[in-house]
């Protein structure tokens, strides 16, 4: 019995002998003279959850739609499970898609919304009223299938559209900002549901998001856009820790970013004057970057230690002095500004890890700012 | 004092309406309700007075004569079965043709659509009854129709098309078709085109996804578009009149006859006030789908 290959769990090689589940490759999109998508090149695996991340006019929605069906690429091919999709309309994919107005037909109740993809494949009408009632308890709105889109809340209109497309059982369920019209705290709540649902499910979710923070936390890869270009695919540590340039490292999270030029380039370190921070950064394990060269060094705010004293003797580099010009108490951390002797702002977060503990760090006073070799990302592009 | 202003402010303007309503409905609304239970005698005015006194006593007199005749001569009962029928067969064809057009409208590019609601209301601008004229020419025995008809060889003689029901359809259809499409235009183009992709995505074909999606939400643009077509049909003289069959009256030329060839004015007002309960009824409806609707929208 176990060693009998169950239909579901066929191997992605069995299809596409490089285990992508979709493939995106070439992909270009032109409205016009705009080009809203550019040559975009992907591979999406069976089961994982994929998140697109960039800011508006990045490309990720189009791109999301024309998996879906409603526009069609200009250039290159989409081929989802080895199938080329080029020819294929959006109502004979194998693919659903939650809208992010979730797009619930008005007129009809939840119960309708969601039996409506089932209404479409012909099924009977007690398989129909199972399947709506088990996607409905999943989605946890079982007992409000007689309400109207109107009558509920954002949350639970979010679940009814979940419902209704999981409802046919995608292998590839398309999110477009799934969570952006929740509130910060149903956000997070139903970022964890989502997470479970998929495991559950065993779906390949592709999600279009803006916000860092719902990629990071359901993303197993991300996939970051700007101005139509995939600029960095990776895991969500990846990406945060080692961006690939100065964009992403911007975009993601928040970040201290300096022009520099390299002073000395030995086998496992690089010595990097900064004019800016006045002072020398000394950055472990960086891609090759000759002597001379013109780079950019990006530190991570919660990286950087802060503190009253002098740096010990001897660590004369990646060490540096200011005056504390602005503190901003967020509770769980607390972010400082500090006015360089170079005139350089610089970011610092420090977590707030006692309760009213040791005397804190004022306004105005002196501090000394430093950081680990292996904090500094020195960026080429 | 501002409050008061303010009160008193609103007054005026919900006032105006009505005072509008009072005077130019309801008013004459009462008088010819009020002729329709006197007789006719031949006198100025051409009815018999409602109070009558008798002795110094006053009496009310209600004659329900009128009404009687209305329901022994065959000819009304035929003439409203007959306005209702041309009434709901034009509406109909103007669903049907104005629906295709709102739809067009409502989808076309922002700047194509100004151009085209604007060819809608275009033949306004032109003398509704010079248009009706205008069809006679088109549609006579010796008309630019049977004219073309005849050069192309398509017919050896003339078509009999004025002065039958085929020509009062097209001369309703033609007129009203702007009320159709206006409202059901106004109706669908607020419709959220994620929607049909929801529906697409989910596995209906287009014509599934209008059925299912675009038709039921745009229902309260049908029944609008339908009464404005309706109301004004089922009492229309004009058209009848000019490009009708002359054996078979609508309700209108009925009403029309009594009042100026009769000089029946309380046989008149009663063609009238039944006219006026026929249409109540699909008012009334109407209003209800409205309150419906707005109701549900959130």
């Amino acid at each position: 019995m176990n060693d009998r290959p169950q239909p579901n769990m066929r191997t992605p090689a069995a299809v596409d002998p490089d285990g992508a589940y979709v493939r995106i490759a070439n992909v270009s999109k032109k409205f016009g003279d705009f080009t809203a998508v550019a040559e975009v090149s992907l591979d999406i695996r069976r089961g994982e959850i994929f998140c697109l991340l960039g800011g508006s006019g990045s490309g990720k929605t189009t791109l999301l739609r024309m998996l879906a069906g409603f526009e069609t690429p200009s250039a290159g091919s989409i081929c989802i499970d080895g199938v080329d999709m080029r020819a294929i309309p959006p109502y004979e994919r194998p693919v659903n898609m939650m809208f992010q107005s979730y797009a619930l037909f008005p007129h009809m109740s939840v119960e309708k919304n969601v039996a409506f993809g089932l209404e479409q494949e012909g099924l009977t009408r007690d398989a129909i009223r199972r399947q709506v009632g088990e996607i409905l308890d999943i989605v946890k709105m079982g007992g409000y299938n007689a309400r109207k889109p109107h009558q509920l809340s954002g949350g639970q209109r979010q679940r009814v559209a979940l419902a209704r497309a999981l409802v046919k059982r995608p292998k590839l369920l398309l999110l477009d900002e799934p969570l952006a019209a929740l509130d910060k705290k149903l956000r997070e709540h139903t970022q964890f549901e989502l997470l479970n649902i998929q495991q559950q499910l065993g779906v390949t979710f592709i999600v279009v998001t803006h916000d860092q923070e719902e990629a990071m936390t359901l993303g197993q890869r991300l996939g970051v856009m700007n101005h139509g270009r995939i600029v960095q695919v990776g895991t969500p540590a990846d990406i945060y820790e080692s961006p690939g340039n100065r964009f992403v490292a911007d975009f993601i999270g928040s970040v201290n970013m300096f022009a520099g030029a390299v002073r000395a380039a030995a086998p496992d370190s690089l010595s990097i004057d900064c004019g800016e921070l006045g002072a020398t950064v000394r950055a472990a394990r960086t891609p090759c970057s000759a002597a001379g060269a013109s780079v950019w060094v990006a530190i991570r705010p919660e990286k950087i230690n802060i503190g009253r004293q002098a740096p010990e003797a001897g660590v004369a580099d990646n060490a540096v002095s200011g005056t504390v010009s602005e503190i901003a108490y967020m509770g769980d951390m607390s972010i400082y500004l500090v006015r360089l002797v170079s005139g350089t702002l610089l970011r610092v977060t420090l977590p707030n890890v006692m309760r009213g503990g040791e005397r804190p760090i004022l306004r105005n006073e002196s501090v000394w700012l430093s950081w680990h070799d292996s904090s500094p990302v020195v960026l080429t592009e | 004092m501002a409050r008061l202003t303010l009160t008193s402010g609103r007054r005026l303007v919900a006032g105006i309406p009505i005072l509008w309503l009072l005077v130019l409905f309801l008013i004459p609304f009462l008088i010819v309700f009020r002729i329709s239970f006197s007789e006719v005698r031949l006198a100025i005015p051409p009815y018999t007075p409602l109070i009558v006194w008798h002795h110094g006593r006053a009496s009310l007199e209600l004659h329900t004569s009128a009404y009687a005749f209305l329901f022994t001569d065959p000819l009304y009962i035929s003439s409203y079965l007959y306005s209702l029928k041309v009434a709901a067969v034009s509406t109909l064809c103007c669903l049907l043709i104005g629906y295709p057009m709102a739809y067009a409208i409502a989808r076309a590019g922002a700047a194509s659509r100004q151009v085209l609601l604007m060819l809608v209301v275009l033949p306004f601008w032109t003398s509704f009854l010079l248009r009706v004229y205008a069809w006679i020419g088109l549609l006579n025995n010796n008309g630019v129709i049977n004219n073309v008809l005849l050069y192309l060889g398509i017919i050896r003689h003339p078509l009999v098309l004025l002065q039958t029901d085929f020509a009062v359809y097209i001369g309703i259809v033609y007129s009203y078709l702007p009320f159709m499409i206006l409202p059901l235009y106004a109706n669908l183009e607020k419709h959220d085109p994620a929607l049909l992709e929801a529906a697409a995505d989910l596995g209906a074909r287009p014509w599934r996804a209008f059925l299912a999606i675009t038709l039921p939400q745009s229902f309260a643009g049908i029944v609008a578009g339908s009464l404005l077509v309706f109301i004004p049909a089922v009492g229309e003289y004009v058209i009848p009149t000019l490009l009708g069959r002359t054996d078979q009256l609508m309700i209108g030329r009925v009403l029309s006859d009594e009042f100026f060839e009769n000089r029946d004015w309380p046989v008149a007002s009663a063609v009238a006030i039944v006219i006026l309960l026929l249409l109540v009824i699909p008012i009334m409806l109407f209003q209800r789908i409205q309150r419906r609707e707005l109701e549900a929208t959130p």
